[in-house]
């Protein structure tokens, strides 16, 4: 019998071991889509036209419009926290199609016979929806700085900015790979994407405040983690934001939609290869 | 128009009647013995248990049998070669016995472990080389086998060590930090061979491994796998085509037919049983027969997979 290659370290406790184990798997998957990202940025450069189209057309033309303001904040400051997490939203909400690309090359099979936990491959990919989520925040924050946005620089906001994008990105692109799971078919993936990206965008406090909605779309909108999401990367972004929720409850709701979501997600991943 | 999708549906259960018939020749007919023992030839150190020991798989598509009550061993450090037509379920075993295709019925022992029942520990014993691509073309060849290291759990302090080992015994060491987009197919296959190899399985799976590779990059891909077999104890499972390969590469074969197993032995006693002078090829024809009927989509999916991968390594 060859040597167990996860054999622990001998002084580190089994169940340690087993916990280092599964975070050097998580971080493993990541670090293999961040090191594709370095080696061609194009993609980068691409998605971040669409918040400049966002925040330059559509915002600089509604911030005309009177009334949409929230809480006495001018409405382009309402919406660049809007864009932010609308392009984090978006870079996520494809990345199913990369699942699906990579079941049709066969590189999926790859991390399907590894002894890698499913729900570790899950993790995995999904931060590394984040890191590309946050190249998109920074080009928000220095358009939105140069539209003289009221950013706050905060340490801690930042801080705090940094783990709400993470974990944004990688709640909607565990969603996106359950989708991918089910329709299997990168055309079918396309027509649900655009089916499903829009009205959670549209029903969310992204571009307009929760008040003006019909009280429906609010109660859709309360359900939407979305919403939560924008809650507290406006709280985070802005000076003298506030949230309407509390951080606290924002990041709960966010982290238990995204265990659940986990939890489906490697049940299918784990089913993609057969 | 409502009769022919009803007709064409029938094929398929009566194609899977006469593999069925034939296995029971195999076991039961002194005759049918005679012609394809079930274990002709096999090592005299079966001493030791087998490291692949497979009973009774089966895997079935809805109505069609694809794997047709399939039982064979294989001993630890063997080469083991199968061999069939176009969807006589060849790469459907693989993917049971890797652990990627759930199990219709039966089972197998995989390293000590219940295929079943402990898929977990069946992962970490062995290393798989499929059909299509396992590398991936936008990172590099290290890039890549860190990937491996870190999903196998290697011990930090080995991966660079072992990280280049792999890379000397590919010959893939000038190209280490090359994206592999770039590489040859056969290149791209030596690697995919490192990264099964990288956390040192009891056994290696290829399936298929030289589809789509031109002669010379071929004869680099068979020179290490039988390099392989010689400097370590890995048992192979190999599948293949090409019968010249299988020949010159494994101690054993079993041979497919429409997912029936119908003979296993060394080539030399295989071949000896068609006739004197037989090539592999002969006891192909004899034994493995036709390419599996119409209506049956294991066909279909086998030759798309290998135009595919003809395609991505060629």
């Amino acid at each position: 019998m060859p040597v167990s290659p996860v054999a622990p370290p001998a002084r580190m406790g089994e169940r340690a071991a087993s916990v280092y184990l599964y975070a050097e798997q998580v971080f493993g998957v990541c670090a293999a889509e961040v090191q594709k990202l370095t080696h061609d940025p194009f993609e980068l450069f691409t998605r971040a036209v669409q918040p400049v189209i966002w925040l330059l057309l559509f915002g600089e033309a509604m911030a005309r419009v009177r009334g949409l303001a929230s809480g006495g904040m001018s409405y382009i400051d309402f919406i660049s926290a809007g864009i932010l997490t609308q392009s984090v939203l978006f870079v996520a909400i494809f990345y199913g199609i990369a699942a699906i690309w990579e079941r049709d090359l066969g590189i999926l099979h790859r991390y399907l016979v590894s002894p890698a936990p499913r729900s570790a491959l899950v993790i995995g990919k999904a931060l590394s929806a984040g890191i590309r989520g946050l190249s998109q925040a920074v080009v928000v924050y220095v358009l939105a700085g140069m539209l003289a946005v009221a950013i706050s620089l905060r340490p801690l906001h930042l801080v705090l900015m940094v783990v709400f994008i993470i974990a944004g990105a990688a709640l909607f692109a565990t969603f996106s790979l359950i989708v991918a799971c089910i329709v299997k078919t990168r055309e079918r993936f396309m027509g649900i994407g655009q089916v499903v990206t829009m009205p959670l965008f549209f029903a969310s406090n992204a571009i307009y405040p929760l008040t003006i909605m019909p009280a429906w779309l609010r109660a859709v909108a309360r359900l939407n983690p979305l919403t939560y999401e924008v809650d507290a990367v406006r709280a985070l972004m802005l000076r003298g934001g506030a949230s309407s929720y509390g951080i606290g409850t924002d990041f709960s709701v966010l982290a238990a939609v995204f265990a659940v979501l986990v939890a489906i997600a490697a049940r299918l991943y784990g089913r993609m290869g057969s | 128009m409502s009769e022919i999708p009803a007709r064409l549906s029938e094929i398929p259960a009566r194609l899977s009647e006469i593999p069925a018939r034939l296995s029971e020749i195999n076991v039961a007919g002194p005759r049918g013995a005679e012609l394809f023992p079930m274990d002709a030839g096999r090592t005299p150190e079966a001493v030791e248990p087998p490291i692949i020991e497979v009973r009774a798989l089966t895997r079935r598509f809805g109505g069609f049998v694809a794997v047709d009550r399939v039982s064979f061993s294989v001993g630890r450090g063997e080469v083991f070669g199968l061999i069939g037509a176009n969807g006589a379920g060849k790469s459907t075993i693989v993917r049971m016995l890797t652990t990627l295709l759930p199990v219709s019925a039966g089972g197998a022992t995989v390293a000590g472990y219940d295929l079943v029942r402990q898929p977990g520990e069946v992962r970490k014993h062995i290393g798989y080389v499929p059909q299509l691509m396992s590398a991936d073309g936008d990172l590099t060849a290290r890039e890549n086998l860190l990937l491996s290291a870190r999903l196998y759990g290697i011990p930090l302090r080995e991966v660079r060590a072992r990280i280049g080992d792999a890379l000397a015994s590919m010959e893939l060491a000038p190209f280490a930090d090359r994206l592999v987009k770039g590489f040859s197919g056969g290149m791209i296959r030596r690697l995919e061979i490192a990264q099964g190899l990288l956390h040192r399985p009891a056994i290696l799976f290829l399936d298929e491994p030289t589809v789509g590779l031109d002669p010379a990059a071929r004869h680099a891909v068979l020179d290490r796998l039988a390099a392989l077999g010689r400097e370590t104890r890995t048992t192979i499972l190999v599948t293949s085509h090409y019968m010249e390969e299988i020949d010159a590469l494994c101690e054993r074969i079993g041979v497919l037919r429409q997912g029936a197993l119908v003979a296993v032995g060394t080539p030399g006693a295989l071949k000896a049983r068609v006739g004197p002078a037989a090539t592999l090829d002969d006891v192909f024809t004899a034994l493995a027969g036709e390419e599996a009927g119409p209506g049956e989509e294991e066909a279909f999916r086998d030759a798309r997979l290998a135009r595919r991968a003809a395609r991505s390594h060629g």
